[in-house]
């Protein structure tokens, strides 16, 4: 298989393109427990919400068939009345209670799954995909991004429902007490209607620039915090404070923007529902005036306006609460729905035996998204047992190579071939347990030493463990550290030197037991009795085992069978240390260089 | 895959009765501290609860002048209808002015005390020490910075509006006592109820908020941490085992916030319904009274009223109540960052030559914070102006940290770190800075350009920035990029390969022309033959400059006029090169071990051939 042209990795969309209907069908559809029980969520919603008009109803009767009873107050009639009263605000409270904690479950439920979708896709995307954002930003795709969305989701959607049912029934209700003064209200509404939809989009976008701003914030916030150390080697911390000033105020400027604008749409609803009531009132004048109308009609009808006009005003305030959740979800949607271009074959991938591996470069070139080829046509073949050191100049894309023999990128065109399979084609369980990286920079997790040399197989054993340990010589070490196992190795392991955690990120991988191991500069901070130390015990176990090395100390290509010399992107010189020597080529002068260095002592 | 052992003690929950006062302090020092919106959007308020009670009136008072008249006239007056639509597009002007400044100006307040906080937290972050920031995960930082501050001021959105309902209950209270006072005491009755379930609440609620804000801050601790070990993480193919720790997390959140939700849910219905009920009591009470003739039906009626248009408003002061505990413990959260003691102390003194700096270590034990045995012990260490000392040692044997205290980036525990014969503590803010540079063994890029990564935002022309480059043997790769110094490098200089940023990191050093250079291991990732270009070209730069070189290489060890071996965090032997080779074990194995073990290869080789 083989593509041509450069390579197009992704860009983790800044938010997604989903129009506002879409994004909430999508948003539903990642949560689907949003939906579960939503029915019932909806009935006792309605319950509620009849009880909230029913108590005032029951009030205006007791007042007027009660107290002001012709013929002096009905006492039992009130008591009754207090008595139904009662029973309904029970109901209704009960029902209320209902309403929230089903909502709630549901709400958290939901969102944390797609916390977890998005979470999972962002380990998903290829390496390239996620450095184009930082990592700040990516935690706020994870975190608050979602919380925007938690406030719709628990109340906003249901009162959108219902209130809608309330403004039907209102709307009923009017049509059967006046059919003109019904018309009246409708055609006061449909300003708002128009107003609320062209404000829409623009409260859209205002909340979509908050949630970006947020983004920013945090990965201003988070780059000061993890470089710290170089802030302070530099005296930077003025300049920092001012970048991350910056960030802020672009925040506070955008989130007041945004807030404005939604007090803007609110102030419309409420001038809208104030000036209905005036309408109503001086057309139900003019009506009354002419006999169309009671009085007490006339009246009962401004109630009902107060009914129709409350979720009015509901609904336009939980418009613009959507648009914020609509803000919210595009991000995250915008993270989940961009490709993965590495990605796992899955169940129609290729699973591979273990045992001795072959690797093969066909004619492969690589170019970074926007760059030129770093890679250029290059053929390999690493035959199975073979220990190969990849040498050449910074930048010269050794990195790169290793990046595309463990498949944290793909070719832009050409292929490389495990044991004669496509990489593309297998599947990756079957490639990591086959093939594992130690890269130029290592990660370690703030946890103990053996939970980190665990991380690659959580289930090995302590007498596993400690083997690796011996067998890589690092006993003496581990047995020197005040806690030995159980040292905490801090946050990115900073309670550790820079070489023990690189014979961390080592032993890591060496207990991860792969059939090929590429080690890219893994023990370039080490000291050198100790690099030879570890060099020696790899090599007395890599014997069968192909490995892979990248290395600028050259006492690793001396020790290799086989000596790759990459130089601009290209393979330029092949073969084991001693011909290579004698070939007096790049190599030669490298070596040349190194030896000098060595024997100056 | 979390370790409890190593995150701050987090605050604890509060003591459940003090919440409501503390709370009620935390937002009378955010009205203080924002006076003027706070102010602008208490009168906004003022004017919308007197539109809301005044509606209703002008609407009674229209109905008994204007509308009654004519609909007994069966005719009206066009001045009728005017004054009609007049006065209640007068009462609603109020209403709907009252409400914009409301909620602009409440909205102003609240997000200019977040960014007041955010700038305090993170000006404290750039305070304190490396140690408090090794024992605080980066993730709980961020929450801090961001949710926590939020979490303690979102009440102020709703607080105005509660502010004014307050005024409302001012004016409906007084009206019912000038009614009847029997029956105002029993309404007002309503209030000590509120208060009590409210009690009832903030008690329940408080540990609950907090560890929900606890859990959000560890939520957002595990993806910071495992989106930087990315690459870690896809190369080990482990990403199920981080999503299930992802999912642990995320779902003990989930249950908290349910909990917290559950708490809510029991409370607003109670809120609402206390007023209901105060009313009913009204009605039951009013009629009695007026069955025995003490009252008017009408006055009942009227108190029914003014207790109804009450009901939706308290409502309000419930939302404020509530988000009371969540004010309280994101306030608590932010204080713990705030009030973090321990900001290295600066001194007044500055430094004055220009010559190349000397440094001077006498005595200096450091032990890094939690640890018992120190990292160093008792180093004296002396390099003189034009010097180059170079540091050698195991791993592990205190290198870095030797020469972190040597900048005063840690402070010593015991003994003196000098600067051209000052003590580093007395020297002002800024000094010392701007005479030495360190290029760490970690490389740390800003998600900046070229430029900005060199000058980190000072002035500079671009012929000095290209002559550090070419010192650090960068110019040529920079040149190639596809914007030469405007290039955005990415997040921690993601774009370029791991020799290039070390080599930008040292063009960051020598562009400052420091007096005093400290090289941490710093041509690690970068080939032998250009480590030869880049330290020749630093020896000719290198006139005005003292360097302290942290090395493992010879030819990096051989510029040196002296060689600090050190071994577990002591000074073992020092000398020239030539000396220790002679009489220092340790060091001889050390930096032989390369040629040793060619020696030994070839030999095995030789064997082989042999046999
Ligand atoms: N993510 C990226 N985006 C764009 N360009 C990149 C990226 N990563 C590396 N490059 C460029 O690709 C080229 C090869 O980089 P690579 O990391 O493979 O070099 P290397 O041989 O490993 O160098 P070193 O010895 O310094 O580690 C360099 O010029 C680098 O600037
Ligand atoms: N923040 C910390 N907390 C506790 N111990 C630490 C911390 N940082 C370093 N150490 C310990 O102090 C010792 C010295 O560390 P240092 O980084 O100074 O070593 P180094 O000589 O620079 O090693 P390398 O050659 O690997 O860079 C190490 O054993 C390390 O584990
Ligand atoms: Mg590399
Ligand atoms: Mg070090």
């Amino acid at each position: 298989m083989s593509t041509a042209g450069t390579s197009e990795s992704s860009r983790i969309d800044g938010q997604s393109q989903l129009g506002v209907g879409a994004t909430l069908r999508r948003g539903f559809q990642l949560s689907p427990e949003l939906k579960v029980g939503l029915w019932l969520t909806v009935g006792l919603a309605l319950v509620a919400t009849v009880g909230r008009v029913v108590i005032p109803f029951v009030v205006q009767q007791a007042t007027d068939n009660g107290i002001q009873a012709e013929g002096g107050p009905d006492v039992g009639f009130v008591l009754t009345a207090i008595g139904i009263a009662a029973g309904v605000v029970l109901v209704t409270s009960l029902a209320q209670y209902a309403v929230n904690v089903r909502l709630f479950r549901a709400a958290e439920s939901g969102l944390a799954t797609l916390r977890l979708k998005a979470f999972r896709h962002i380990h998903d995307l290829s390496v390239l995909t996620q450095s184009t954002e930082r990592r700040g930003a990516l935690v706020s795709r994870v975190t608050s991004d979602v919380d925007t969305i938690s406030m719709f989701v628990q109340f906003g959607g249901l009162m959108l429902l219902v209130s809608s049912a309330q403004i039907v029934l209102a709307t009923i209700l009017m049509v059967v007490y006046s059919p003109v003064l019904a018309a009246v209200v409708y055609l006061c509404l449909f300003p708002l209607v128009l107003l609320v939809r062209r404000l829409q989009p623009v409260l859209g976008r205002s909340y979509g620039a908050v949630r970006e701003r947020v983004g920013d914030l945090l990965g201003a916030i988070s780059e000061a915090i993890v470089g710290a150390t170089t802030i302070r080697a530099y005296g930077v911390e003025d300049r920092t404070a001012t970048r991350i000033d910056g960030a802020i105020e672009a925040h506070r400027r955008s989130a007041i923007g945004a807030q404005v604008r939604s007090v803007m749409a609110f102030a419309s609803g409420q001038t809208f529902a104030g000036v209905t009531t005036a309408v109503v009132l001086v057309v139900g004048t003019v009506l009354a005036s002419r006999g169309d109308l009671t009085l007490g009609e006339l009246l009962a009808f401004l109630f009902l306006v107060n009914l129709f006009t409350q979720p009015v005003l509901m609904a336009t305030e939980i418009f613009t609460e959507m648009q914020n959740a609509v803000a919210g979800w595009r991000r995250v949607i915008g993270v989940i729905d961009t490709p993965a271009d590495v990605a796992d074959p899955g169940a129609d991938g290729v699973v591979l035996d273990r045992g001795p591996i072959t690797i093969d470069f066909e004619g492969v070139w690589f170019a970074y998204p926007g760059g030129e080829p770093v890679l250029r046509d290059v053929d390999l073949r690493i035959e199975p047992h073979t220990r190969v050191a990849v040498v050449g100049q910074t930048g010269s894309g050794k990195t790169t190579l290793a990046k595309l023999l463990t498949r944290l990128m793909d070719p832009s065109d050409g292929a490389v071939r495990l044991d004669g399979t496509d990489l593309r084609e297998v599947s990756f369980a079957s490639l990591r347990q086959r093939v594992v990286l130690v890269p130029q920079e290592g990660f370690l997790f703030d946890d103990d030493l053996a939970g980190n040399i665990r991380f690659a197989r959580p289930e090995a054993t302590d007498e596993e463990l400690a083997l690796a340990i011996t067998e890589l010589g690092l006993d003496s070490w581990v047995d020197g550290l005040p806690h030995g196992l159980a040292t905490q190795v801090g946050q990115r392991g900073e309670s550790l030197s820079a070489g023990e955690r690189q014979l961390v990120a080592i032993a890591r991988a060496y207990l991860a037991d792969p059939d090929l191991l590429v080690l890219d500069e893994a023990t370039s901070a080490v000291d050198p009795a100790t690099e030879v130390r570890v060099q020696r015990a790899l090599e007395g176990l890599t014997t069968g085992r192909t490995s892979v090395a990248i290395a600028h100390r050259l006492s690793t290509a001396e020790a290799a069978d086989l000596v790759v010399v990459v130089d601009a992107g290209r393979i330029v010189e092949l073969g084991p240390h001693r011909e290579l020597v004698g070939q007096g080529g790049v190599y030669a002068r490298m070596h040349r260089s190194w030896a000098a260095q060595q024997s100056s002592g | 895959m979390s370790a409890p052992a190593s995150s701050a003690p987090v605050p604890r929950p509060v003591a459940d009765r003090a919440v409501l006062r503390r709370g009620l302090r935390v937002i009378w020092g955010g009205m203080r501290a924002q006076r003027r919106p706070v102010s602008v959007a208490v009168a906004g308020s003022v004017l919308w609860a007197a539109a809301t009670v005044g509606t209703a009136g002008a609407i009674g008072w229209l109905t008994a002048e204007v509308v009654e008249p004519a609909v007994g006239a069966r005719r009206i007056e066009a001045a009728g209808l005017w004054t009609i639509f007049g006065v209640l597009v007068a009462v609603l002007v109020v209403n709907v002015t009252g409400v914009i400044l409301r909620r602009v100006y409440a909205t102003i307040a609240g997000f200019n005390l977040q960014a007041d906080y955010r700038q305090r937290v993170t000006r404290q972050y750039l305070r304190l020490p490396l140690s408090w920031h090794h024992a605080h995960p980066s993730g709980q930082l961020l929450s801090n910075a961001h949710a926590d501050v939020e979490a303690t001021w979102q009440v102020f959105n709703p607080l105005p509006m509660a502010i004014g309902v307050i005024f409302m209950l001012v004016i409906a209270g007084t009206m019912m006592v000038l009614v009847d006072p029997l029956l105002a005491v029993l309404g007002l009755l309503v209030f000590p109820g509120l208060f009590a379930a409210n009690l009832v609440f903030q008690r329940v609620m408080s540990p609950r908020i907090t560890r929900a804000q606890q859990l959000r801050a560890e939520v957002a601790e595990v993806a910071h941490e495992s989106f930087e070990a990315g690459l870690v993480v896809k190369a080990m193919g482990r990403e199920d085992q981080e999503t299930e720790r992802f999912r642990a997390k995320t779902y003990e959140l989930r249950d908290a916030l349910i909990l917290v939700g559950r708490t809510r849910g029991v409370f607003e219905p109670v809120i609402e319904a206390i007023p209901t009920l105060g009313t009913l009591a009204v009605l039951g009470v009013g009629t009695w009274q007026v069955s025995r003739g003490d009252l008017e039906a009408a006055d009942v009626v009227q108190m029914a009223y003014l207790f109804s248009i009450l009901a939706f408003p308290v409502r309000a002061l419930g939302w404020v109540l509530a988000e009371i505990p969540r004010s309280v413990v994101g306030h608590d959260r932010v204080q713990h960052v705030l009030q973090a003691q321990g900001g290295m102390a600066y001194g007044s003194a500055a430094l004055t030559r220009v010559s190349p700096a000397s440094s001077r270590l006498a005595g200096v034990t450091y032990a890094h914070a939690g640890e018992e045995r120190p990292t160093i012990r008792g180093v004296s260490l002396d390099i003189p102006s034009g010097g180059t000392v170079a540091l050698v040692g195991p791993t592990g044997s205190g290198k870095s940290t030797l020469a972190n205290l040597t900048l005063r980036l840690v402070d010593a525990d015991t003994g003196s770190v000098r600067l051209d014969g000052v003590e580093a503590r007395d020297l002002a803010r800024g000094q010392l800075p701007a005479s030495a540079a360190l290029v760490a063994q970690q490389t740390f890029m800003f998600d900046d350009t070229v430029r900005g990564n060199i000058t980190l935002g000072e002035d500079s022309d671009d012929e000095a920035v290209w002559e550090s480059l070419r010192i650090a043997q960068a110019d040529e790769f920079v040149r190639s990029l596809p914007a030469g110094l405007d290039t955005v490098i990415g997040e921690r200089g993601g774009t370029l390969s791991g020799g290039q940023r070390q080599r930008i990191a040292l063009a960051r050093s020598v562009w400052r022309r420091p007096r005093l250079l400290v090289l941490d291991d710093a041509t690690s990732a970068v080939d032998p033959s250009v480590e030869q270009a880049i330290l020749t070209g630093l020896r000719e730069a290198r006139g005005g400059m003292t360097v302290l070189v942290v090395a493992y290489r010879l030819a990096t060890i051989l510029l040196a006029d002296e060689v600090v071996y050190l071994e577990h965090g002591a000074v073992v032997d020092q000398g020239t090169h030539g000396e220790l080779l002679g009489r220092c074990r340790g060091y001889a194995d050390l930096v032989q071990a390369y040629s040793r073990e060619a020696a030994e290869r070839a030999a095995v080789t030789r064997q082989e051939e042999g046999s």
